[in-house]
């Protein structure tokens, strides 16, 4: 494993046990209130939905272009991230609406959006999981295809009328609102990469596996 | 006898649907009303929704790097167990 895991893992051990203090003494938003607060767990996972789903996307086209299983294993590491932190963002969200839309969900753009790219990785680990030999192809265009929603989800809110808020919001936060946001999303890019250094490492001693069987058929 | 099960079910259920798709939509809020002027059943209090979002975001982690855990702890046994069967060259 890495040399750098270790310090990166306690580094993301203290951030996320510094993150509750954190958000706690940040300024309260003037309509929201308290429940305004899951922002700061809620928009970092988004962030890493996106990300993971760029990394699925660029690692699935080495791979179909070069046909680097490397590249594949990182592809389904990143896959299965962009369903566990789309996962959190689709629960968080509502969670947060409730209280200040007064509704669990809408129709909107940017929240059916997020749901049909989440949709499409969670398809895309069915077919990995599911397709049989040779579905790996079909999985690394169904990644390219959710990669290229990515932009679309993204500014939805700016050319959709929605109930979200818009993309602006981020870069005008309040200065102590700020620093809380980005002490957030620090903590959520470690454990992104610490999770996908993991599951990536999962999927090589897969491999070996996989080899050690053929070689002991033969 | 699936299929007539299956018919006559929806087709019980069809007046059901109808009626509930019949009734008045729900009245609806018309002017601003400030959230300290709303019915005692709307004033939602926001600490538990905040507390089940940061739970549900601890648990979700914990459950995936456990089951990440599970499955290298099986992958190194059948790894290892391999590594016996297979003879070496």
């Amino acid at each position: 494993m890495s040399r750098l895991f270790v310090p990166l893992l306690l580094l993301a051990t203290a951030l996320f046990a510094a993150a509750p203090f954190v958000v706690a003494n940040a300024p309260f938003e003037e309509t929201m209130g308290l429940v305004q607060k899951i922002f700061y767990y809620h928009v970092p996972s988004a962030m890493m939905m996106f990300l993971s789903a760029f990394v699925c996307g660029i690692a699935s086209a080495i791979f179909l272009f070069r046909r680097s299983a490397a590249a594949d294993r990182v592809a389904q590491a990143a896959g299965e991230l962009v369903v566990l932190f789309g996962l959190i963002v689709l629960v968080t969200g509502p969670l947060w609406a409730r209280k200040a839309w007064g509704v669990w969900w809408e129709w909107d753009a940017r929240l059916t959006s997020s749901l049909l790219l989440w949709m499409i990785f969670l398809a895309y680990l069915l077919v990995r999981r599911f397709g049989g030999p040779g579905s790996e192809k079909l999985a690394g265009a169904m990644a390219l295809f959710g990669m290229a929603n990515v932009p679309f989800v993204y500014v939805s809110v700016n050319y959709w009328r929605t109930l979200h808020p818009k993309t602006s919001v981020v870069m005008t936060l309040a200065p102590g609102m700020r620093a809380a946001f980005w002490f957030s999303v620090a903590a959520f890019v470690i454990l992104y990469v610490l999770l996908l250094t993991l599951r990536k490492r999962l999927e090589d001693r897969q491999a070996a596996v996989e080899q050690l069987y053929l070689a002991f058929e033969e | 006898m699936k299929r007539l099960v299956l018919v006559i079910a929806l087709v019980a259920l069809l007046p059901g649907a109808m009626m509930y798709a019949q009734q008045p939509p729900p009245t609806m809020q018309e002017d601003f009303v400030p959230v300290s002027a709303l019915p005692q059943a709307e004033q939602l209090p926001a600490a538990p929704l905040l507390i089940a979002a940061y739970a549900f975001v601890w648990v979700a982690l914990m459950v995936y790097v456990w089951s990440l855990w599970r499955r290298m702890a099986r992958l190194e046994r059948d790894l290892a167990d391999l590594q016996r069967r297979v003879p070496k060259p």
